[in-house]
């Protein structure tokens, strides 16, 4: 299909920092996240006179592994170029980077396009670098403004993936970005909670029109806020009948605007050259020994077939290395009976619910989650209390209270599903989970509400929508959820006939 | 053949300044040298370099890091365990 | 294991060291005692290390080159940090920002460079041993010009980690004395494999010089006694090659054509290396400080201006420029082109002798500012920057005088054969003592 006259086109170029134990040249420690500043360093990655580097090779057996996983074309012979240029995170002047010799060429990642089909994404290279040291700005206008720099981060292993400009919407980077970060996951090279670890740099256009690079995206969600406000800035221009500039511009993540950079960066000259104190790499041999694990498509398409699951909730699941875990995991004892409800409790609602309350799934205690959907299939709790709980769960855990099992909660709020014996008028499995003969509690409930809504059964009798629906809310309310919808429904019909009788 | 422009641009790129004093003289030596560079042009051959030694690679062990004021020790400003820098503008 | 002290208080009258070590302490083992100088772009662990510039003035590594720890392992003492041209860059040790060094044969003229200081610790007697590096020339100019042995070994037979980089792939550590066997020990500690350094080859150096040469066939180039070489130095020369022959060697005319262009491919080579290996001093992690009140590029600038000399800003400058965009295929691109024709040029030869011979430099020891224009200044390199380009080992040994001051008869060989070429200088050195 020919693109519409004003498409937007997107390229990105991804670097993930590969999760090794040492950094690309050096030998120091890469877990420096929660040390003090400079506390990771040694003569070779703080860039002191006469170091030299030593590559790492956990690095590039990484960096293959994601070449293999995305079809890429990895070179007889690759080598490390340096390039120059002047900033303050860059203590040798120099990043050491692969520039006209990278690793891999070539390759693709599928992703599913906004027309619903799949679109595969080709890939333009890949290549091994280090990663720059970090500054934090300080000071202000009066007591002058300066840097401080911290070198932890000097020298730590970066995959940069570099697509050709195939997404056509800021939802399909999203889409690409998260594809890529699931493989990476999956490819147990890259370890996306770490704070920083990704980085995105996205060239945008609409057709036709010239290019603007937009820098500095730090998280997923971002990706597509910055190519939205693009895409927006790029067409009312054009509306105006104005020029898109070519330039560079950073993203403010805070302000979800993209801001033009200074021209400056345009016109470094990075005289690359190939690094001397390095040898070239011949690794191409080692493909074929490359053994990839299941990757994200292979996944989903077993979880359909293996565990009945539909497209869409199968796409969830594998989304995220740690959610396909969690899903296959919380059916293990019993796949038959539990899959569907797992699939959907996971997908439709325990992300919600940890997205809303910003947690973690690790957080989640998988035995118990487990119970849940089992107290759901051996229907001892209704949908409505199983969410209860849930939430009850997630809150005691966000507040740092002791852990209690569903079953517990259950028990506490006193919301076992009421069961109603048909046949044995008066028997019922109370709330409480004790087996008494006594009065109907959903018989009393709704014997209640019929005595406080009057006007409801009259509109009910004129044959008004709703009103039945508002008795049954009405029910619900004083039942707890507790009571079977499907029994309620009929409890309350027979009642209502009765009394009109 | 360089101007002065060209070596004043080329100065600034490496950033290692010029005065104006020596700029005349300096690029009367630049301009003498690169021309001596040119007899490169009379160099003929194949232009992939094979080199004998390749995939030199280090296993991924963890060494010891050096002390945060070894790090910090030669820099002239500190502060709070970070190095300061002149802020880029 | 034990450890002790001597007592270093050298009379330095030819401003040979930066930085003496009044007491330095030493262990034991095949050195040991002896006091051994450093040229000052090595990084000396708690000692000062400047590579003769303003830009690292007060700079105290927090680390020991690989070489280093190996001489304190053989029990060598470290004498002191020796005087050098500013980063490697110059032939007569007079671009060192903290004065030159003079000639101990005659202080009116240059020792020769860039390991000006260590050559002439070890002429005046300071210390027996020295180490200096040689990136075109740099230990072989000094060892010719002050009458002592200094050995360039093969490309990647000593660690270069902890060497301050001038130019990655020509520059080598190695051993300077007053004698063959002297420089032949220091060799026997510096030598082998360093994991650090991944250039460097697992080929240690395990030699005692042997003195004889009977069968040997020495290659003596027309381009080392063409019309660019003093007349008198190649008169000396030729009579120590006669000795050569004397000894039972042979001689076979030969021809490096490449010659032509090896002294550009060399210029071209390091300045573009240097540009982007000095980058780095900025005065933020080390050096003059950098005024944190004005913008980074400004600040920068005025650090790099006022402590680089003017040798260094323009080899800077030169490689800054080789390397601009564009200029990458016509400069660098072609002088590692050249590079290869300069190794076929030697393998050709090689495969018809054993060993080249001629004259380490095209003269005796410049006066104290006779070269100014530095032009000029980078032809005396002619004779000695092909084993940096080839990677070869090569050696300078005194073999006689030419007006009163020492002429150096220059041995190269076969990639990896520094323990011949180390030989033949001895049979010379001990046919003529």
């Amino acid at each position: 299909m020919a693109d519409a006259e004003d498409q937007v086109i997107v390229g990105l170029e991804v670097h993930c920092q590969l999760d090794t134990k040492s950094k690309l040249f050096c030998g120091c420690d890469t877990d420096y996240r929660s040390d003090g500043p400079n506390t990771h360093v040694c003569p070779i990655c703080l860039g002191l006179p006469g170091a030299m580097p030593s590559l790492n090779k956990k690095a590039i057996q990484y960096a293959m592994k994601v070449a293999k996983a995305l079809n890429c074309e990895v070179l007889e012979e690759s080598e490390f170029s340096r390039k120059n240029y002047f900033y303050p995170d860059l203590d040798k002047a120099y990043q050491i980077t692969q520039y006209d010799k990278p690793l891999a060429e070539g390759g693709y990642l599928e992703i599913e396009s906004d027309e619903g089909g799949e679109r595969k994404i080709r890939l333009t290279r890949i290549h091994v670098e280090e990663d720059p040291g970090r500054l934090v700005h300080m000071g202000n206008v009066e007591r002058g403004k300066y840097s401080l720099v911290d070198y932890n981060r000097a020298g730590i292993p970066l995959i940069e993936i570099v697509s050709e400009p195939d997404m056509r919407s800021p939802k399909e980077a999203r889409k690409f970005l998260n594809k890529l970060r699931a493989t990476l996951e999956y490819l147990s090279v890259f370890d996306s909670e770490k704070e920083g670890s990704l980085r995105v740099d996205a060239n945008i256009s609409i057709k036709g029109h010239e290019r603007v690079e937009v820098k500095n995206i730090t998280s997923y969600k971002g990706v597509e806020k910055a190519l939205l406000f693009e895409v927006t800035r790029q067409k009312n221009l054009i509306r105006r009948g104005q020029r898109i500039e070519r330039e560079t511009r950073h993203y403010l993540e805070a302000r979800g605007v993209t801001q033009s950079a200074r021209s400056k960066e345009m016109e470094n000259d990075y005289r690359y050259f190939p690094e001397p104190d390095l040898r070239p790499l011949r690794v191409k041999s080692w493909v074929d020994g490359i053994v990839l694990p299941e990757l994200p498509d292979a996944r989903r398409e077993r979880f359909i077939a293996q565990y009945g699951c539909s497209l869409n909730h199968a796409r969830t699941l594998t989304g995220e290395l740690k959610l396909a875990n969690f899903f296959e995991k919380v059916v293990a004892a019993d796949p038959k009976n539990l899959s569907t409800l797992a699939s959907t409790w996971i997908a439709d609602t325990l992300i919600g619910e940890l997205n809303y309350r910003d947690m973690n799934l690790d957080k989640v205690n998988i035995e118990g989650f487990t119970d849940l959907i089992n107290l759901l299939k051996d229907d001892t709790i209704t949908d409505k209390s199983g969410v209860e709980i849930l939430r009850e769960t997630l809150d005691r855990i966000k507040n740092n209270l002791p852990y209690e099992t569903p079953l517990e909660i259950m028990n506490r709020l006193n919301i076992r599903k009421i069961v109603h014996l048909s046949g044995c008028g008066n028997t019922v499995s109370s709330a409480s989970g004790n087996l008494t003969v006594g009065p109907n509690p959903i018989l009393q409930a709704i014997s209640e509400v019929l005595i406080e809504q009057p006007k409801a059964i009259e509109d009910y009798n004129e044959g008004k929508k709703g009103a039945f629906n508002f008795l049954i809310g009405q029910v619900m309310k004083k039942t707890r959820g507790c009571a079977d919808p499907a029994d309620l429904n009929r409890m309350l019909t027979e009642a209502l006939k009765k009394r009109e009788a | 053949m360089v101007s002065e422009k060209d070596v004043q641009h080329i100065a600034e790129l490496a950033d290692v300044g010029i005065s104006s004093e020596e700029l005349g003289t300096f690029t009367h030596q630049f301009n003498a040298i690169i021309e001596y560079f040119d007899t490169l042009d009379r160099v003929k051959g194949d232009p992939t370099i094979t080199h004998e030694l390749h995939t030199i690679l280090r296993e991924d062990e963890i060494e010891p890091s050096l002390p945060q004021e070894d790090v910090l020790r030669n820099a002239a400003a500190k502060e709070d365990g970070f190095i300061k820098a002149p802020r880029v503008m | 294991m034990p450890v002790h002290t001597i007592t270093f208080e050298p009379d330095d009258r030819y401003n040979a060291f930066l930085t003496v070590c009044k007491k330095p302490v030493h262990t034991e083992g095949k050195l040991a005692g002896v006091a051994v100088a450093v040229k000052d772009n090595i990084s000396t662990m708690g000692i000062e290390t400047t590579c003769a510039s303003k830009i690292l003035k007060g700079y105290v590594p927090p680390y020991d080159a690989h070489v280093v720890g190996l001489l304190k392992q053989a029990g060598a003492a470290i004498a002191g940090k020796t005087n050098m041209d500013e980063f490697g860059m110059g032939t007569t040790t007079e671009n060192s920002a903290y004065g030159p060094t003079l000639n101990p044969c005659d202080t009116g003229r240059v020792p020769g460079g860039s390991s000006g200081g260590s050559a002439a610790a070890v002429a005046s007697g300071m210390v027996r041993m020295a180490l200096g590096t040689d990136t075109g020339g740099s230990i072989r100019c000094p060892a010719a010009f002050c009458g002592i042995v200094g050995l360039k070994p093969s490309y990647g037979r000593v660690s270069r980690y902890g060497l301050i980089a001038y130019a990655n792939s020509l520059e080598q550590i190695g051993p300077m004395g007053k004698t063959v066997s002297d420089v032949s020990t220091l060799m026997n500690v510096i030598a082998g494999y360093d994991r650090h350094d991944t250039t460097s080859r697992n080929k240690p150096y395990t030699h005692t010089p042997v003195a004889d040469i009977k069968g040997l066939k020495i290659g003596i180039p027309q381009e080392y006694f063409g019309q660019g070489v003093d007349a008198q130095v190649a008169a000396v020369v030729k009579k120590a090659i006669g000795r050569l022959e004397e000894l039972g060697a042979t001689t076979v005319p030969c021809s490096i054509p490449s010659m032509e262009y090896a002294l550009a491919a060399y210029y071209v080579t390091c300045t573009c290396e240097a540009s982007s290996n000095l980058a780095r001093f900025d005065g933020v992690r080390y050096g003059p400080a950098a005024d944190t009140k004005k913008s980074w590029h400004d600040a920068y600038q005025e650090v790099r201006s006022a402590a680089f000399g003017t040798e260094v800003r323009r080899r800077i400058m030169l490689g800054t420029f080789a390397l601009s965009s564009g200029y990458y295929g016509k400069y660098y691109a072609k002088a590692q082109v050249a590079r290869e024709n300069i190794k076929a040029d030697f393998n050709r030869i090689f495969a018809d002798v054993d060993v080249i011979a001629g004259p380490t430099m095209p003269t005796i020891a410049f006066k104290l500012k006779e070269k100014s224009d530095p032009l000029s200044m980078y032809l005396a390199d002619i004779l000695t920057v092909p084993a940096n380009l080839a990677g070869i080992p090569a050696i300078s040994v005194p073999c006689g005088k030419a007006e009163g001051m020492p002429v150096g008869l220059q041995i190269m060989g076969r990639m990896f054969e520094d323990e011949r070429v180390v030989d033949v200088a001895y049979a010379y050195e001990q046919a003529v003592i």
